[in-house]
């Protein structure tokens, strides 16, 4: 990726769309860069921030150890679990030929 | 049948139990409302009739039996569509979605079935909660009842149109940025936006899952108060569900209405103040004079300043499009939902990627590229890292507001409602709509919009929000500020709702009072 | 059957320097599963243990498994880890279709556990395995590949997908590199896997059975060569699915890489797969560009921080850990190191302990299950504690022998019907009449009928040809049923043929 961090190249943004498993257009590359990039402009100003010895804050109530006793409660039915299924077969969500291999 | 739909919900469930008149009836008004109204205002993706007669029903069976009915029982509700509801479809305003059955309802969909309320169907809204405006909708583009060339704001656009048209008193929100409190702006009602955690997200299709809270709407912040104390409490199934029960809102709120601020200290942000421009002159004024109403209760009015909100915006659109990038990487053509190309010839990354491609809008569709550049390897440190961090410094910000302040206040959005089609090709354009919200959305804390005026200011009357802000945990300060102002408004100017066109088929003209 | 010869192997050693590292994933044997309370009982029909959560349902929210967090924290004490005292869950972003959210929630930079180590023996050498870290994380669904000839992904047409193994507690155990092993290497990595599998029974947390997959091992192999301190290009090793498959694996994989190095070639990091058949390894997928996981902290859970006197009481309610038992063993039961390394390696360290304490001496303990019994398990593929007998059976059958009910070969006729039939020992001897026929007038009677039977050989005895007797043996316990013992049938033989043994 490029140093200056608010600029975003076609083939950087095809890259993202990979990762996140996007088949963006052509068309939507050009757009997407361009948009992007002025949003990253945007955002960008967060590293103007001294925050170096400041630790993150995820929830406004800090809460830890939250817990539930290992109890087996029922299941969802099978029909319920498949029924929305894009294809079934042998009970179980049937998938195209799958490329990549097991991590 | 035509004044069913004017009542609050508080006045609503009285009458019910008091058996004045039946649930059905009462669902029955509503569900005519909505069949006269929607093709205009487009709130509605599903209208349940079945479901909503028989839940009705069953109140009018308990209430007939004299079994105890809750306080909202029999009162109908617009529940955004992003909340999964059992045999309902449940779209998210998204294609990816369409069609799905969820087999399991969400906890606050169980409470508010528990509750009596009778559901009338899921309300459209941006898809994945991600936009201000419903335009990002896969489906429909909602109206604004008050103008409708306008939007009803978003993403509960929706939810928020159908409250102000009459079509339920009650409805559902999600507030991810801003997403029940600039609706509720621009539509002239109340929403509130709960203290993270107070809410479950069980059941809450995720956009950013450490931002994201259910919250209730109404026409009045009493009837938004009863809904938020049906919705609100620990569950067990949300590991980041606050454990101990909040305040009692309801009890705040009509306090509140007794309109005496004596010794409440108020706060304006001065970050939130539009002195960099950008705000609406009409949006200005309306809040001078909700400044001047508070001081006339009785509240001290202070300036603060939080300097880190001036952040909150790049914050925001660092953290929400890195969770949801992961959040939405389940919607894969698998286990439910669209699947695109699937002939046989293409293997599952390929029709994975197109149906993507296919069921994702634009907006959806950069917010998870940002997110995962801004999560990349090499790039964490720099943006959501520093994001998360500079979230800490917000949250410091109010802490030292609320060491001088028992609420903050600020105009709920910058803008009244905008015409549809003028910001949507902008991201930033739209993204500005949050700036406001975004620093209680970031820090988590509780905050509520409630009509503050009209401003005439792009041509026809637009209603104006003022956003009141308490700390955690502090729900009740927003209902009892909110309750307090409300009603001093209303006694100065009568209801803001008189003002919403009748719109459907009964002709022109405002009707009665919302009380 | 080794593939790859002793010369090609010690060849290598005189060039490089193998260093190893193992990553171990042990699934947890909690009732329910680490984010949801889907049973994770195994062997249930397709997609029957699944939820909104541990399916990925929008809107569905991940809860932890209070017992996987002890389990985890055990096994952290039992390898001398530190115990975090506050520490994450993070998502690890990647998209598979066995895993219903397209992350994995795991632990990144946060774990549980942090350093410790595991001391294993081999060959009377003490070799410090270190611990890096011990995680949590969830297991994905599995994979059915249909339409190829090897039901592998390679070649399959579509796949199949059960998501009733998605979500069950998975720890992460990851060695620190081990160095300095030599020829060693593949030995050690054995003795560490097969001490580990022995730890996480003891502790009672999983049932680790490798062949099942509720333990599986990693095995990430380099070498560099003598005498240089610059570590080689690591390969990564899967389906390394027993203790002999870790050991045949690495030979194999350091025997690979020496020849690449050895024609000035470079080692590609990859993933490569074992195969059993061939003791090889094949080429999987690349991992040159590394898959970022775009990791980030879970926002749906909240920091773990273990209290204190919680782990001091978790640490104080361990169990006795095999070194421990086996040190102890060793002084009680006055075993030599090689005489309980040969009960280790035989994984019978267990039965005969509990044998001697049913009352059998230590010597006859041991050489029933290092003998009979170990072949009994070789014979039917399984492990020696694995046979369906009892130590107290098998105390039983060794004091009956030594009071002469049985003889040693009745002794093992009674042990294969307690196999076969499962009764006990006493029931055994009484349906099938098993005890020795101690009767002397029914062996007389017997060795009259066999000296009548065979007059030739009686003769043969008579004039001083003792050794036929055995003719004579083999018909009376024929005749028996073999429950005669042998000598008390010869001595009444001789005797009833006037013959002495002197004689």
């Amino acid at each position: 990726m490029s140093d200056d961090r608010s600029t975003l190249t076609r083939d950087e943004v095809a890259h993202l769309a990979r990762l996140a498993r996007l088949a963006v257009t052509e068309e939507e590359l050009d757009l997407f860069a361009g948009q992007l990039e002025v949003i990253l402009g945007s955002v960008a100003r967060i590293g103007d921030v001294a925050a170096a010895d400041i630790r993150p804050t995820t929830h406004a109530v800090p809460l830890q150890n939250v817990a539930r006793p290992d109890v087996v409660l029922p299941s969802l039915p099978r029909e319920a679990v498949l029924a929305g299924a894009p294809a079934v077969e042998d009970d179980r969500f049937r998938v195209p030929q799958i490329l990549g291999e097991e991590e | 049948m035509a004044e069913l739909i004017e009542l609050s919900a508080a006045e609503t469930a009285a009458r019910i139990a008091a058996g004045e008149t039946s649930a059905v009836e009462v669902a029955q008004a509503h569900l005519d409302r909505i069949a006269d109204s929607d093709d205009q205002v487009k709130a509605f993706l599903h209208v349940d009739t079945e479901g909503a007669l028989a839940a009705a029903r069953a109140v009018d069976d308990r209430r007939r039996s004299g079994e105890p009915l809750g306080p909202l029982a029999g009162v109908p509700l617009a529940m955004k569509d992003v909340v999964v509801t059992k045999g309902q479809p449940t779209t998210s305003g998204s294609k990816i979605l369409q069609g799905w059955i969820p087999p399991y309802d969400a906890t606050i969909t169980r409470r508010v079935r528990e509750a009596g309320i009778v559901m009338l169907g899921k309300t459209n809204m941006d898809e994945f909660a991600m936009g201000s405006s419903t335009e990002n909708s896969a489906y429909q583009v909602t109206r604004n009842p008050w103008d409708l060339s306008r939007v009803p704001g978003g993403s509960s656009g929706g939810s928020s149109a159908a409250v102000a048209a009459r079509q339920a008193p009650l409805a559902i929100g999600t507030d991810t940025g801003g997403s029940i409190r600039q609706p509720a702006a621009v539509t002239g009602i109340v929403g509130h936006k709960p203290t993270y955690g107070a809410v479950s997200r069980y059941g809450l299709i995720a956009f950013s899952s450490s931002l994201d809270q259910a919250g209730p709407f109404g026409r009045t912040v009493e009837d938004t108060a009863l809904l938020h104390q049906v919705l609100a409490g620990h569950d067990p199934l949300d590991s980041t569900s606050i454990p101990t029960a909040g305040p009692d809102v309801v009890a705040a709120a009509r306090e509140g209405a007794r309109a005496d601020l004596t010794g409440v200290r108020i706060g304006i942000v001065t970050e939130l103040t539009g002195l960099g421009g950008g705000y609406q002159d009409g949006v200005l004024a309306s809040f001078k004079e909700a400044v001047l109403t508070l001081r006339a209760l009785g509240a001290e009015i202070v300036q603060v300043s939080c300097p880190h909100f001036d952040y909150a915006l790049a914050a925001y659109y660092l953290i929400a499009p890195s969770e949801c990038s992961s959040n939405l990487a389940r919607f894969d053509a698998v286990r439910y939902g669209l699947r695109a190309g699937d002939d046989g010839s293409r293997s599952l990354e390929e029709v994975m990627s197109l149906t993507r491609e296919q069921g994702f809008g634009p907006e959806v569709k950069r917010r998870i590229m940002i997110g995962t550049y801004a999560l990349s390897s090499g790039y964490y440190d720099a943006y959501y890292g520093q994001a998360q961090k500079v979230r800490t410094l917000i949250a410091g910000d109010f802490e030292a507001a609320f060491g001088q302040a028992d609420v903050l206040i600020s105009p709920t959005s910058p803008f009244v409602a905008f015409e549809v089609g003028e910001r949507v090709a902008d991201p930033m354009a739209m993204y500005v709509n949050d700036l406001c919200t975004l620093p209680a959305s970031l820090a988590g804390t509780p905050a509520i919009s409630v009509p503050c005026g009209l401003s005439d200011e792009a041509g026809p009357a637009l209603p104006v929000g003022l956003q009141i802000m308490a700390p955690t945990m502090a729900d009740d300060r927003c209902y009892r500020v909110g309750a307090a102002f409300e009603a001093a408004y209303l006694a100065a100017n009568g209801p803001i709702l008189a003002g919403v066109p009748r719109l459907g088929s009964v002709g022109a003209g405002t009707d009665g009072a919302t009380r | 059957m080794t593939t790859t010869t002793e010369a090609a192997y010690d060849d290598v050693l005189t060039r490089y320097q193998p260093v190893f590292g193992l990553e171990t994933h042990v699934e947890l044997g909690t009732a329910s599963k680490m984010f949801c309370s889907c049973s994770t009982e195994f062997g249930a029909e397709p997609n029957t243990h699944t939820c909104p959560v541990c399916l990925g349902l929008p809107g569905a929210l991940p809860v932890v498994n209070a017992a996987a967090i002890e389990y985890t924290i055990r096994i952290g004490l039992a390898l001398n880890c530190s115990i975090a005292s506050w520490c994450r869950f993070a998502r690890k972003n990647y998209f598979y279709p066995d895993m219903p959210k397209n992350y994995q929630i795991s632990q990144y930079d946060e774990p549980l556990c942090g350093e410790g180590y595991l001391d294993v023996e081999v060959h009377g050498q003490t070799v410090r395995v270190g611990i890096e870290r011990v995680h949590l994380e969830e297991d994905t669904g599995k994979n059915t590949h249909v339409g190829g000839a090897t039901g592998r992904i390679h070649g399959a047409d579509y796949s199949l997908v059960d998501f009733n193994r998605a979500g069950i507690p998975l720890v992460e155990i990851v060695t620190k590199p081990v160095e300095g092993t030599g020829a060693l290497a593949p030995e050690v990595a054995r003795a560490y896997v097969a001490e580990l599998r022995d730890i996480l029974r003891t502790l009672g947390v999983s049932d680790v059975k490798m062949e099942q997959g509720s333990l599986r091992c990693d095995v990430n192999t380099s070498l560099s060569p003598a005498g240089s301190s610059e570590w080689g290009t690591r390969t990564e090793t899967k389906n390394v699915n027993s203790l002999r498959s870790v050991e045949r694996a690495m030979r194999s994989e350091m025997v690979r890489q020496a020849a690449i190095l050895d024609a000035g070639g470079r080692i590609k990091q990859e993933t490569r797969h074992f195969q059993e058949t061939t003791g090889q390894t094949r080429s999987g997928r690349s991992k040159e560009e590394a898959t970022d996981y775009r990791y980030f902290p879970e926002p749906d859970l909240v920091p773990v921080a273990p209290d204190t006197d919680w782990v001091a009481g978790i640490r104080a309610a361990l169990p006795e850990l095999p070194a421990a038992r086996r040190s102890r063993l060793r002084s009680e039961l006055g075993l030599s190191a090689d005489e309980l390394q040969s009960l280790v390696n035989a994984g019978a360290v267990d039965a005969f302990a509990e044998t001697v304490a049913a009352g059998a001496p230590a010597a006859e303990a041991r050489n029933w299950w290092l003998g009979y019994l170990a072949q009994l398990a070789n014979a039917r593929e399984v492990e020696v504690s694995a046979l369906p007998i009892t130590p107290a059976q098998v105390a039983k059958v060794i004091e009956l022998v030594a009071a002469g009910t049985l003889s040693t070969a009745l002794g093992r006729q009674v042990v294969d019907a307690v196999l076969e039939s499962g009764a006990d020992v006493e029931q055994v001897i009484a349906d099938r009449g098993l005890a020795v026929v101690s009767d002397t007038s029914a062996l007389t009677e017997a060795a009259d009928a066999a000296i009548a039977a065979n007059p030739d050989v009686a003769e043969k005895v008579r004039g001083g040809k003792l050794p036929a007797v055995g003719v004579l043996v083999g018909s009376v316990m024929k005749a028996t049923r073999g429950q005669a013992d042998a000598a008390t049938v010869r001595a009444i033989l001789l005797d009833r043929l006037g013959v002495s043994e002197a004689g």
